[in-house]
C-alpha cells in the first residue's frame, strides 16, 4: 500500500508531470504581479515629495498598534472583529501559502524552523486560522451582500456600487481556505485508508471536518481531489495576488506601508511643498494641488490603500449635514482617476487638462470640510484628509477660485488683521466694558510687561457676544494669580483657518506679525481660550513660548489649590461637555475641562455618545463661519439633538466658535426653552470663590 | 478684443468706520484702508472673461497719486495685462469732467475696442463713464449687467424696474459702465500681487497725455464740493443704540408698539 501522490510527483493522464504547472504558475503570477506593481508605482514616482522618514520610533509604534494590533478596528465592533480574524488569519496563513507554492515543486518541503515542535504548533494554528477565516468570510458576505449596512452604499453621483467586488473577494478568500483544507484533508483520508494511520488535522478545524467527510471516498477520487485542490489553491492564490492591486483590496499589500508612513503629529498642516522653506515660497510656480501629480506620493498611497470601509464618511459631520462632501469618495474618485490615467493594459500615461476641482471634485466639496479630523481619527489605515483638503484649497486660492462669501473676510484679514474688517485699535475694547472696567484692568503688552500673554484672537476680541469669554478668562487668570497682559492692536488673527483655507501667503504674514509681537513682548508663557488660536500658535507657529488653553490652567490651579470652586449653582441642570475639535482631536486636551467641571460639587454631568476623539464638529470655526455651504441641516443642530438625547440641558464648550454655532443651532432647532449653551470660562468664573 | 478698464482706489466700505474730519469737509482719512472700487473690480473680471473667450488684452488705468498703483497691481494680479497710472500734480482736485478728460486722452493713445468703467465709485456720482463716452463720441451703455460679445458689435444687458432684463446691441468701440453682480470676481491673494510686483507700470502726466493742465485739476473743475456732513436726524428718524441684542430688543418693542408685529 502506498501514500497519496503529491502534485510535485503526479503524472496527469499518466504522462504529463503536473510539476510543470507548479513551476509555471508562480513564474507567471509573480511576473504579472511585478508588472502591475510597477505600473502602480509610476504615479508615485511622478508625485510631489513627502518627508515621511522622520519619527521612526513613533512610526514603528503605529505599525505595531494600528497595523498589527488593529486597534482602530473594534471602534466598529462587528466589522472590526471580523476584520481582525481575517487579518490575523492572513498573517498566519501567508506562511502556509508560501510553503504550498514550493511543495508543488518539491514534496515534503518545510520552511526552515517549522520542522520540529514549532511546526506542529504552527499546523494547529493554521488549521484553526483557516477555519476562523472561512467563518468570518461567511458572516462578512452575509453582512455585505444581504444585510448591507448603510455606510457601504454608494450614492449615484459617486459611481457604481462596490458590493460585487467585496463579495467576490470574500469568495476568493473562502476558496483559498476550502482548497487548502481539502488538499490536506484528501491526503489524510487517503493515507488513513492505505496505511491505517495518519496525522489528523486539529480537531473540529475545517481540514478535520473535511477529512472525516472524505473518510469513505474512493482512493482514486481522493487522489484526484488532492491534485485538483492543490491547483485550485495555486491558481486562486496567484489570481488573488494580481487582483489585489486592481481595486480596494490593494490595502492588503499597501496597508503596512501606509500605516508606517501615516501622520505622526496632530493638528499641523503640511508645508506647501516639502523641501521649500517659507522664505522660498515666492519662487514656486504653482501652489497646492491642481492636477493629480501635485499630490504627494503618500497621498497617492492613501488613495491606493482605501478599503472602502466608509468609516470616515460615517463620522464626517459635513457628510452628516448633507454637504456635498464624503471623504471616502475624495479617495475613491482620485483612485479611479489614477487607474484611468495610468492604465495597466498599456504603458501610456494620460494627462487630464482639467483641474481636479473641475474634473473629479467640485469646489463646494472641497470648501465643505471643517478640518475637524474625525475621518483621520477613524481610518484604520491611517489615510489623511486634512492636508489634502488644504492642498486642494491652496490650488483653488492660487487660481482665484474663492467663493465671494470668503473673499470679504480674507480681504479684511489682509487689511485689518481680522475677518470682520474692524479697526485694529479696537481689538482690546472688550476690556472697556463698564462693569468689567470698574474692577479690572488688563495690561497692554505694547506698553507694559507681564509673564504671560493672553492671546485673545479675533472672534473673542470683536464679536459682541464672545467678548464675554475674554472678560471671564481675564478674571480667572487674575484669581489664579497669573501675571498676564494682551497684545491689543499688536495682535492679529492667529490665522488657523487662513492656513487651512489655503491662503498660505496671508497666513505667513499673520504668523510673522504675531510672532514678532509676541517675541517682542518678552512673555514666558501664552494662554488662550480659543482652541483654534491654541492650535495655530502651538502647531503651526515656531519658536514661541509654551502655549496652554485656559482649561489646562484651571485644572492645574484647582489641583494645586489656588482656585477653589463653589458648589453648583444650578443643581437641577444636567451639563454635558462638547469637545471642540481643535482642543480635543487636534491637541488631545480631553480631561482638563472635565476635571475642572467635576470640581464643582453637585454639578450633574453626562457624556455625549460621540465624545472625546469621536466628538462631532459643531460646524467649524474661523472662516467657516463666513462660508455659505449647501447643506440639508446644520451640523450644530445635529449636535444639539445629540446633547438632548444624552439628557443634557446645558451644553458646555471651551471654544468661541463652538459657542456661536451651538447657540445658533439651539435657536434653529427650536430648543431655546429647554437648552442653553455656555462657555467653559463662564461656568468656571461663575463658580470661583 | 482690446479692452481698457478704468479703475479707482477708494476707501473700503467693509473695513472702515467712517467719521468726518475736524474741518468737516471730508472723511477722516488717517485710519482708512483702501482698495479697488468694487464696481471696477467686476468690470475687470468681465474683461478677463471676454478675453479668455475671444483673445485680446486688457489694460487697467487709473487717475491718482503714487498710492493708486496698488489697485493697478491688484487688478493685474487678477489677470489684466497692462497697467497705466495717470498721475500729475495738475490732476489733483479734478471733478468728474476733469477725470473723464484725462481718461479720454489716454484712450486716444491706444486702440481700444471696449472701454469699461464701474457704474459708480465712492462718491456715488456715476458720471465719469457717460462723460468719457460723450467726449470720445462713442456709444455708451450704463449699469450693464450682462455682456454677450459678437462680431464687431456686442450685446449688453441691463436690469429694468421690476426685475426685467433688457438687451441692447451696441457698436464697437463703446464705453460701458458695469454693475456689480455681473459676474463673480476671482480672488486675488498676496501671492498674486507679489507675482506682478516687478512689472513696470508707466506713469503718464499731463504733458505725456497732451492734456492742458489748466483744463483739469482744481483749476479746471467746474463743480466744487462746498460742504460734507452727516444729515441731522429728521422727524421720525431715530438711531437705536446699545449692543446688538439691545438694539434688536428695542426694535421689536417699537415694531410691536406700532402694530408692526
Amino acid at each position: 500500500m502506498s501514500m497519496i501522490i503529491a502534485p510535485a510527483d503526479y503524472l496527469l493522464f499518466g504522462f504529463f508531470p503536473t510539476v510543470i504547472f507548479s513551476f509555471l504558475l508562480p513564474v507567471i503570477g509573480v511576473g504579472l504581479f511585478t508588472y502591475i506593481i510597477a505600473r502602480r508605482i509610476a504615479p508615485l514616482v511622478r508625485a510631489n515629495p513627502d518627508y515621511r522618514f522622520d519619527n521612526i520610533p513613533e512610526r514603528i509604534k503605529n505599525l505595531i498598534v494600528v497595523w498589527l494590533g488593529q486597534v482602530r478596528q473594534p471602534r466598529y465592533m462587528l466589522a472590526g472583529v471580523l476584520h481582525i480574524i481575517i487579518f490575523a488569519g492572513f498573517l498566519i496563513l501567508s506562511i502556509r501559502s508560501t510553503s504550498l507554492v514550493i511543495i508543488g515543486m518539491s514534496d515534503g518541503f518545510v520552511l526552515p524552523g517549522l520542522d520540529g515542535r514549532l511546526g506542529t504548533v504552527y499546523n494547529v494554528m493554521k488549521d484553526y486560522a483557516a477555519t476562523a477565516v472561512l467563518v468570518a468570510c461567511i458572516i462578512a458576505a452575509y453582512r455585505r451582500g444581504i444585510k448591507k449596512p448603510a455606510r457601504y452604499a454608494v450614492p449615484e453621483k459617486y459611481g457604481h456600487d462596490h458590493t460585487a467586488e467585496a463579495v467576490f473577494v470574500l469568495g476568493i478568500i473562502a476558496t483559498l481556505m476550502i482548497s487548502e483544507s481539502m488538499f490536506e484533508a484528501s491526503a489524510v483520508a487517503y493515507n488513513y485508508q492505505t496505511l491505517g494511520n495518519a496525522h489528523f488535522p486539529a480537531i473540529f478545524s475545517l481540514a478535520w471536518i473535511f477529512a472525516k467527510i472524505l473518510g469513505f471516498a474512493s482512493l482514486e477520487s481522493l487522489q484526484g481531489l488532492h491534485i485538483i485542490m492543490y491547483y485550485v489553491h495555486d491558481v486562486t492564490f496567484f489570481f488573488f495576488l494580481c487582483f489585489l492591486p486592481l481595486g480596494k483590496h490593494f490595502h492588503v499589500i499597501t496597508s503596512i506601508f501606509n500605516v508606517f508612513f501615516m501622520r505622526v503629529k496632530k493638528g499641523n498642516i503640511k508645508p506647501v511643498k516639502y523641501g521649500v522653506s517659507d522664505e522660498e515660497l515666492d519662487d514656486l510656480e504653482s501652489f497646492g494641488v491642481k492636477k493629480l501629480e501635485d499630490f504627494t506620493w503618500k497621498h497617492m498611497l492613501d488613495f491606493y490603500s482605501c478599503a472602502d470601509c466608509g468609516r470616515c464618511s460615517d463620522q464626517c459631520p459635513a457628510n452628516a449635514a448633507g454637504r456635498p462632501l464624503s471623504p471616502r469618495f475624495i479617495t475613491i474618485k482620485a483612485r479611479d482617476l489614477i487607474f484611468k490615467n495610468y492604465p495597466i493594459k498599456s504603458g501610456v500615461i494620460y494627462k487630464s487638462d482639467k483641474l481636479l476641482v473641475a474634473d473629479i471634485y467640485t469646489e463646494d466639496e472641497i470648501w465643505s470640510c471643517t478640518t475637524c479630523g474625525a475621518c483621520e481619527q477613524e481610518c484604520p489605515l491611517g489615510i489623511e484628509y486634512i492636508d489634502k483638503m488644504v492642498d486642494l484649497r491652496r490650488g483653488m486660492v492660487d487660481e482665484g477660485m474663492v467663493p465671494q462669501s470668503l473673499q470679504k473676510p480674507l480681504k479684511a484679514l489682509e487689511k485689518r488683521g481680522n475677518p470682520y474688517g474692524k479697526m485694529e485699535k479696537k481689538r482690546a475694547d472688550w476690556a472697556k466694558e463698564k462693569t468689567f472696567a470698574e474692577t479690572h484692568t488688563v495690561k497692554d503688552l505694547g506698553k507694559d510687561v507681564a509673564d504671560t500673554l493672553y492671546f485673545v484672537d479675533s472672534i473673542t476680541s470683536y464679536d459682541d457676544n464672545m467678548q464675554e469669554i475674554a472678560r471671564r478668562t481675564s478674571i480667572i487668570l487674575e484669581k489664579a494669580g497669573v501675571d498676564f497682559g494682551v497684545l491689543g492692536k499688536g495682535e492679529k488673527d492667529s490665522g488657523n483657518e487662513v492656513l487651512r483655507f489655503g491662503e498660505e501667503m496671508l497666513y505667513q504674514e499673520l504668523k510673522a506679525r504675531n510672532t514678532e509681537a509676541i517675541l517682542e513682548s518678552g512673555v514666558k508663557r501664552i494662554v488662550t481660550a480659543d482652541p483654534h488660536a491654541l492650535n495655530a500658535l502651538k502647531k503651526d507657529y515656531t519658536g514661541l513660548p509654551p502655549v496652554k488653553h485656559i482649561s489646562e490652567i484651571v485644572a492645574e490651579k484647582i489641583n494645586s489649590g489656588v482656585l477653589t470652586m463653589k458648589p453648583c449653582k444650578n443643581r437641577d441642570k444636567v451639563y454635558v461637555y462638547h469637545d471642540p475639535c481643535y482642543l480635543g482631536r487636534h491637541n488631545s486636551i480631553y480631561e482638563s475641562p472635565r476635571q475642572a467641571m467635576d470640581a464643582i460639587a453637585g454639578l450633574t454631568r453626562v457624556e455625549l455618545e460621540k465624545s472625546r476623539d469621536r466628538s462631532f464638529c459643531c460646524g467649524g470655526g474661523g472662516l467657516m463661519l463666513f462660508y455659505e455651504p449647501e447643506e440639508e441641516t446644520r451640523m450644530g443642530v445635529i449636535r444639539v439633538n445629540m446633547a438632548a438625547e444624552a439628557g443634557a440641558n446645558v451644553i458646555v464648550t471651551a471654544c468661541p466658535f463652538c459657542l456661536v454655532n451651538i447657540q445658533d443651532a439651539i435657536k434653529v432647532a427650536g430648543k431655546e426653552d429647554e437648552m442653553e449653551a455656555l462657555d467653559f470660562t463662564q461656568l468656571i468664573e461663575e463658580h470661583l470663590i | 478684443m482690446e479692452i481698457l478698464v478704468c479703475v479707482k482706489r477708494v476707501p473700503d466700505t467693509a473695513e472702515n468706520e467712517f467719521e468726518l474730519n475736524s474741518e468737516g469737509n471730508d472723511l477722516d482719512r488717517d485710519d482708512l484702508v483702501y482698495s479697488v472700487n468694487e464696481w471696477d473690480n467686476y468690470a475687470v473680471e468681465e474683461a478677463i472673461q471676454i478675453v479668455d473667450n475671444l483673445g485680446g488684452s486688457i489694460t487697467v488705468v487709473t487717475v491718482g497719486d503714487d498710492e493708486a498703483e496698488e489697485v493697478l497691481r491688484r487688478e493685474m494680479a487678477m489677470g489684466a495685462n497692462n497697467g497705466v497710472l495717470l498721475s500729475d500734480d495738475a490732476f489733483e482736485g479734478s471733478d468728474g469732467r476733469g477725470i473723464a478728460a484725462i481718461l479720454k486722452a489716454e484712450v486716444e493713445k491706444g486702440n481700444y475696442d471696449l472701454i469699461l468703467t464701474g457704474a459708480q465709485a465712492d462718491e456715488g456720482a456715476g458720471q465719469v463713464g457717460g462723460m468719457l463716452a460723450a467726449m470720445l463720441d462713442y456709444p455708451y451703455a450704463s449699469l450693464v449687467n450682462k455682456i454677450e460679445p459678437a462680431d464687431g458689435k456686442i450685446k449688453v444687458g441691463r436690469e429694468i424696474e421690476g426685475g426685467n432684463q433688457e438687451m441692447n446691441e451696441i457698436e464697437l468701440p463703446c464705453v460701458l459702465s458695469i454693475q456689480t453682480g455681473i459676474n463673480e470676481p476671482r480672488y486675488v491673494g498676496i501671492r498674486g500681487i507679489r507675482k506682478v510686483a516687478g512689472v513696470e507700470i508707466p506713469v503718464k502726466g499731463a504733458g505725456d497725455l497732451g492734456v492742458d493742465a489748466g483744463s483739469v485739476g482744481e483749476a479746471g473743475a467746474k463743480t466744487k464740493r462746498v460742504d460734507y456732513f452727516v444729515p441731522d436726524l429728521g422727524d421720525g428718524a431715530e438711531m437705536l443704540e446699545g449692543s446688538t441684542d439691545e438694539i434688536i430688543e428695542k426694535l421689536i418693542e417699537k415694531l410691536k408698539a406700532k402694530g408692526g408685529l
